[in-house]
């Protein structure tokens, strides 16, 4: 580190950090604000009954809500093993 | 038309009776015949602020269950005639509130012709706040620059959207308008407080006014008056600023930049 560094005004503020870190949760928290309440457990029991078939790990299920104007969508998408045991 | 107007902001201690006790004054001292409730059962403290604390003889909670009168109850503002006081319950249980009981609270109200209701919503997001914020027209956001409040009020922005009355009747939604308390200039000249801007960025948010952080606030709360009575102090204008452009006056934003001191201010420090 050479001298110089200690005089450059490289130093985030702290104000700037917490505008960012809100403006994430917010946007994640309004998301999920509208989302119905028995996703989770529809996760958790697609989940199951696909590991009866298939040997598939805990997280490489997703479930998605999404709600627009005219219409919502229900996506489910499950990432199958490269060879099926 | 009576307006009612709920004071919320999910996150504790942000000032929301500090708001409540100084806009119902600022609406009285306007000539408008006023009510403030205090929304907080079990933790009433809107009698403290604005002084009346030991004329309360009937709560919210007596009138709900038919104990006294609604004229009984209701607290006459000493410094205002105006202005009318309802306290919360200090001993009952927080879940003796019933929303059918406000409900005819506020009709009554509003048939003895009051112009504005404040409502003093109690901190979280149970039966109270929910209560304080269900039959309201509109609802003042208050919020620190700080990432807890500006989080919580955005929580409470879609509780209010979401389970009022009028989303759940699909009236015309509720105006929400945002107090930015305990503002410091030159904190955030010094990026260690979010500004004004940031906070609208987040919240989008009609910005009604900003109050600074001020030592008002305390000297007032201490002697029971609500600090926009104290018309010198900073923060004491910021809320007749705030009044004023509820009521549709044009006012300038004030206290948002840091004020020039004058060159005595600098040698000596002002306030």
């Amino acid at each position: 580190m050479s001298l110089l560094d200690y005089f450059k005004i490289t130093k985030v503020s702290s104000a700037s950090v917490a505008k960012e870190r809100l403006q994430i949760l917010v946007a994640h928290e309004r998301s999920s604000k509208n989302q119905p309440s028995y996703l989770p457990q529809l996760q958790k029991e697609l989940l199951q009954v696909i590991q009866k078939y298939v040997n598939v790990s805990n997280d490489s299920i997703s479930v998605n809500f999404e709600q627009d104007d005219h219409q919502e969508t229900l996506e489910v998408n499950i990432v199958l093993p490269d060879k099926p045991r | 038309m009576t307006r009612i107007i709920v004071v919320t902001s999910g996150k504790g201690g942000v000032g929301k009776t500090t708001t409540s006790a100084a806009i119902a004054m600022g609406f009285a001292k306007k000539g408008h015949k006023t009510a403030v409730i205090d929304f907080d059962v079990g933790l009433r403290n809107l009698d403290l602020i604005m002084g009346c604390e030991r004329r309360v003889v009937y709560d919210i909670v007596n009138v709900i269950y038919g104990e006294a009168t609604l004229n009984q109850a209701l607290i006459k503002d000493k410094h205002c005639e105006n202005l009318y006081i309802l306290p919360a319950s200090q001993t009952r249980d927080k879940d003796a509130l019933s929303q059918e009981g406000v409900g005819q609270i506020l009709e009554e109200l509003a048939a003895k012709d009051f112009k504005y209701i404040v409502c003093d919503s109690p901190a979280g997001i149970e039966k109270g706040a929910h209560l304080a914020m269900y039959f309201a027209d509109d609802a003042f956001v208050v919020t620190n620059p700080e990432v807890a409040s500006v989080r919580d009020s955005d929580r409470m922005l879609g509780i209010l959207a979401s389970k009022s009355r009028r989303a759940e009747q699909n009236l015309e939604p509720i105006k929400e308008y945002l107090l930015l308390t305990r503002y410091s200039p030159e904190r955030v000249r010094i990026g260690e407080m979010l500004s004004v801007a940031d906070v609208q960025d987040i919240l989008s948010l009609h910005l009604l006014g900003v109050i600074p952080e001020s030592k008002s606030v305390l000297t007032a709360s201490n002697s029971g008056t609500p600090v926009i009575l104290d018309e010198k102090s900073d923060a004491g204008q910021a809320y007749v600023d705030i009044v004023a452009r509820y009521l549709g006056e044009d006012k300038p934003h004030r206290f948002i930049e840091e004020e020039k001191k004058g060159l005595f201010g600098k040698f000596f420090g002002s306030k």
